[in-house]
């Protein structure tokens, strides 16, 4: 049995008797008696550090980690630096909880003050919080933020990410307002269908940029048509394509949100990742969760606290407008020291090469049949016929150490990083020739 | 200390990447981004030794004793850590085919069942981030049960007074309509107050047992009966299951639907305000409605079922923060069933211990046994020395030990609730315990030096008000 105990057997004991009893059970003694467990739970008997060690291993080991990666839609396989796993992994930082004393905090707030600066000027917009759970959790909160007593209507472009576009949904419904689909045309969203639907029951527009299909949408035409309208408009935007796409701030947007584990986390089969949420200054007061502010203290030192606290659950209960009361903060330090280590140069070279690289596969498999289904411009995914049996193609790569592009209702969305070389997609291409002439 | 921004200098940078292998493209002119990207331009020295300084400014549990009350300030094990760091976990895309990721679905599989067992529920769901995440995914159930049924005028969701903020929140963000009932004398739920305000409109009952004060409400078969009766539901808060785990669960009290905090009671880390994972459970009725995928096996094979007409959705990308699933399950496999038991039983004796070591001098809101933690007040000392609980907090952190939650639960004035954990030793409890006597008697003797400290960190206490009317939220380059 493993446990994390230092008491002993007796100090146990004499605490015991310092308090006046006799056992750990009677710790309990005014509990109703029959919620008691007698034996315990039923789980199996605890083990020794080695033999836990060897079960996850082997469970490990029944996961295939594949060497060469063309699947992106929502989670993304770029480099990370050893830099960013060796900061992050430092103890106080992975131990620590929410910087409540700022005097015994300050390296916690200090790191989120630079996470947030650091967000504005990714995304080209004023303030940022410290972060939410992911992107899906972004848009979803970003959408609450935007309704008032006359508006409580969402329009929600149908070339979002799935997983985006489920947990808006869920959460709209739970708050009794409603969202309405705009439908794709072309792989972008419709904007003869958007304008039809903006009428004053609109309080915003949420839009992809890249989208779902990595295509770049006319997301300033799509922000003029949101504010013509009365609505406000939100744009969920991949960090890195922002280092050299238009920022959301360009594109007129109020609020910007999105998935950062691009900047420096694993995949980790979905998780943990990051939210981020940057707005206007005029929505600074709607935004959710914790936002680290600089003051100073009483001896006129530079100081960091958690600020605006009112809007927040813990003073404003029933009356916040919002229920979280985190953030992913260590999420938020590997975006930041992500983005430290790249600077401004090395995140634009990510971007290029993540962008060149999809050009670079798009234009072979065209060569082999698997056609563009999309006419416009795309950053990094893209959607292209699957001339072949999919299932087939996809299962093929897989015994060979490539995990292939994503099936999708018009054939299979691919994706490349950086992380891909011109030597990986010309054995990706080599392969689906192989299968498809069999 | 400056900022990385300020440390910037123009062309210095890290090298990551190689030359482009392929063509270079780049957006059209329409798509440009036209304004600059200032990020800092840092070499990685500068940026290494950059967050070791940061890092000497802040506190985590292995720094010090942690008692931050409601918070589980326990100790990490570091081969949960190194479990999550495995490849075969850590380098797995989240829409691999299952047949390539059957170990991560054994490992929710696994966490299900054994976490199911725990709390006395038919099934788990791992998606939500962070325990008010899994409060709300709760909520989100209550409401599609009740709309299931045809009972949607059940709107009414009833939060005693002790409660933590993120309830009430919760309840309205599921479109709720929040009924507070104050606590009785004891600390615990008022019985006649409850059944005074349950009916034809209550959706539900969101309660912490043990509550806030660390006091286990004993009549809580009668407070589940009384909300069944009405037709509501009851949610287990889960952010104190740390005392019970093991030795009782929400499931036999009657909670059809539980939040954990894998975060505090399993052991996972805190990471400077989260990554955490509010991971939830409900009872074999409420199943239908919980978020997609669920994860089915059959004949040892593990798939996700993205099929549920009735289900909530989703509230996450994927399968919420798995690795943090992980790591609650490397710890649960490593304590088993004595390890866990165990645990939870010396999570009371250490508070117990120490409330009767600061009984000595201070006044302590429960009678009796606590459960995991304790509230002191300071309501007496305020008023007659103008020593607050806020100063015995500044005081602590001066001596190396992080304060208790201040001012929480709101019902008591001047709070200071302590959370010791079972994996402090007795040592470093009689220790803090010293030091926590030896500051009252001194704040007692002179109040006007208590209330300068802390003396010892990089910043003394700060202008909190300043930060709020004058919103410095960014750098901006001068």
């Amino acid at each position: 049995m493993g446990d994390y105990l230092p008491s002993t057997k007796e100090q146990q004991q004499e605490m015991l008797e310092a308090i006046g009893l006799k056992s750990l059970e009677d710790l309990y003694a005014y509990i109703p008696k029959d919620l008691i467990l007698k034996d315990g739970p039923n789980i199996p008997d605890g083990k020794s550090e080695i033999e836990v060690r060897r079960m996850m291993t082997e469970m490990a080991s029944k996961n295939k980690v594949f060497s060469s990666i063309f699947r992106g839609a929502g989670a993304y396989h770029h480099y990370i630096p050893a830099e960013v796993s060796a900061v992050v992994s430092k103890e106080t930082f992975v131990t620590s909880y929410t910087p409540y004393q700022p005097e015994m905090s300050q390296g916690i707030l200090q790191s989120i003050f630079e996470y947030q600066t650091m967000i504005c000027e990714l995304t080209g917009m004023d303030v940022s919080n410290a972060s939410v759970y992911d992107g899906a959790n972004a848009a979803a909160e970003a959408v609450a933020m935007c309704k008032d007593r006359k508006r409580t209507k969402t329009l929600v472009s149908g070339a979002s990410n799935p997983d985006v576009i489920d947990a808006i949904k869920t959460y709209c419904w739970a708050a009794d307002t409603e969202m309405e689909m705009i439908p794709v045309k072309d792989g972008v969203t419709d904007l003869d269908v958007l304008k039809e639907k903006m009428d004053s029951s609109v309080a915003s527009v949420y839009i992809a940029y890249p989208n779902y299909f990595g295509i770049l949408e006319d997301a300033q035409k799509i922000g003029e048509i949101a504010h013509e309208g009365g609505a406000k408009y939100i744009m969920g935007v991949n960090p890195i394509a922002s280092a050299i796409i238009k920022t959301a701030g360009e594109c007129g947007a109020d609020i910007a949100v999105g998935e950062g584990q691009p900047l420096g986390m694993g995949m980790g089969y979905g998780g943990p990742y990051l939210g981020f949420m940057a707005s206007t200054t005029a929505m600074l007061r709607k935004l959710p969760g914790r936002i680290a502010g600089e003051t100073t203290d009483d001896e006129g030192r530079r100081a960091f606290v958690l600020t605006l606290q009112a809007r927040e659950q813990h003073i404003r209960r029933e009356k916040a407008s919002s229920n979280v009361c985190s953030n992913q903060a260590l999420c938020a330090m590997t975006a930041a020291v992500y983005m430290a280590t790249m600077g401004p140069e090395g995140m634009k070279q990510v971007a290029t090469q993540s962008t060149s690289k999809a050009h670079y596969l798009a234009s072979k498999l065209d060569k082999i049949g698997f056609k563009r289904v999309h006419q416009g411009e795309f950053f990094h995914e893209f959607v292209t016929s699957c001339p072949g049996d999919c299932q087939e193609i996809l299962r093929y790569l897989e015994d060979h150490g490539v995990l292939g592009g994503l099936p999708v209702e018009e054939g299979i969305l691919w994706c490349t990083t950086e992380m891909n070389t011109k030597a990986d997609m010309d054995h990706l291409v080599a392969l689906i020739g192989e299968v498809c002439q069999s | 200390m400056k900022l990385l921004f300020e440390k910037s200098v123009p062309g210095r940078r890290c090298t990551m990447l190689p030359e482009c292998d392929v063509p270079v493209v780049t957006p059209s002119e329409h798509h440009t981004r036209n304004i600059e990207l200032r990020l800092p331009e840092l070499a990685e020295t500068d940026i290494a030794r950059h967050y070791s300084a940061l890092e000497r400014r802040a506190h985590g549990v292995n720094n010090g004793f942690y008692p931050l009350g409601s918070c589980t300030m326990k100790y990490n094990p570091r081969i949960n850590e190194a479990v999550a760091s495995l490849p075969g976990f850590s380098q797995i895309h989240p829409l691999q085919p299952d047949n390539t990721a059957q170990g991560s679905l054994e490992v929710m599989y696994l966490a299900n069942q054994y976490l199911g067992e725990l709390t006395g529920m038919d099934e788990m769901s791992f998606q939500p981030a962070a325990g008010a995440h899994g409060e709300l995914t709760c909520i989100m159930l209550f409401k599609r049960y009740h709309e299931a049924m045809g009972h949607t005028e059940r709107k009414k969701i009833i939060i005693p007074d002790s409660a933590h903020g993120t309830n009430p929140a919760t309840a309205v963000m599921c479109g709720m309509k929040v009924i507070n009932i104050p606590s009785g004398e004891d600390g615990c739920v008022d019985l006649d107050k409850l059944r005074s305000v349950v009916g034809e409109d209550t959706a539900g009952l969101m309660l912490t047992n043990p509550n806030t004060l660390g006091i286990f409400e004993k009549d809580i078969l009668e407070i589940t009966k009384i909300v069944h009766d009405a037709g509501g539901l009851v949610f287990y808060d889960g952010a104190n299951l740390n005392p019970i785990m093991g030795v009782i669960r929400p499931g036999d009290m009657g909670f059809d639907c539980v939040h954990l905090n894998l975060h505090k009671t399993f052991s996972t880390p805190h990471g400077g305000g989260g990554p955490g994972s509010g991971a939830i459970g409900c009872k074999k009725f409420l199943t239908p409605y919980l978020p997609k995928p669920r994860i089915k096996e059959k004949d040892g094979i593990y798939s996700r079922d993205f099929h549920g007409p009735q289900s909530i959705g989703k509230v996450k990308s994927f399968y919420g923060n798995f690795l943090i699933t992980l790591r609650a399950l490397t710890y649960v496999v490593t304590l088993g069933r004595e390890g866990i038991t165990q645990s939870a039983k010396n999570a009371v004796l250490n508070a117990n211990y120490m409330m009767k070591r600061l009984g000595e001098c201070y006044e302590i809101i429960n009678k009796g046994i606590c459960m995991h933690e304790f509230v002191i007040t300071m309501e007496k000392e305020a008023k007659e020395y103008g020593v607050t609980a806020m100063d015995i907090a500044k005081a602590l952190i001066d001596r190396g030990i992080h304060p208790p939650t201040m001012y929480f639960p709101l019902i008591v004035q001047e709070a200071l609730m302590v959370e010791p954990t079972e994996t402090e030793g007795k040592e470093t409890l009689d220790e803090a315990a010293d030091i926590l006597i030896e500051i009252y008697k001194k704040g007692i003797a002179h109040p006007e030096e208590i209330h300068g400290l802390p003396k010892t960190t990089p910043i003394g206490r700060p202008d909190e008000l300043k930060a709020a009317r004058h919103p410095i939220l960014r750098y901006v380059r001068e």
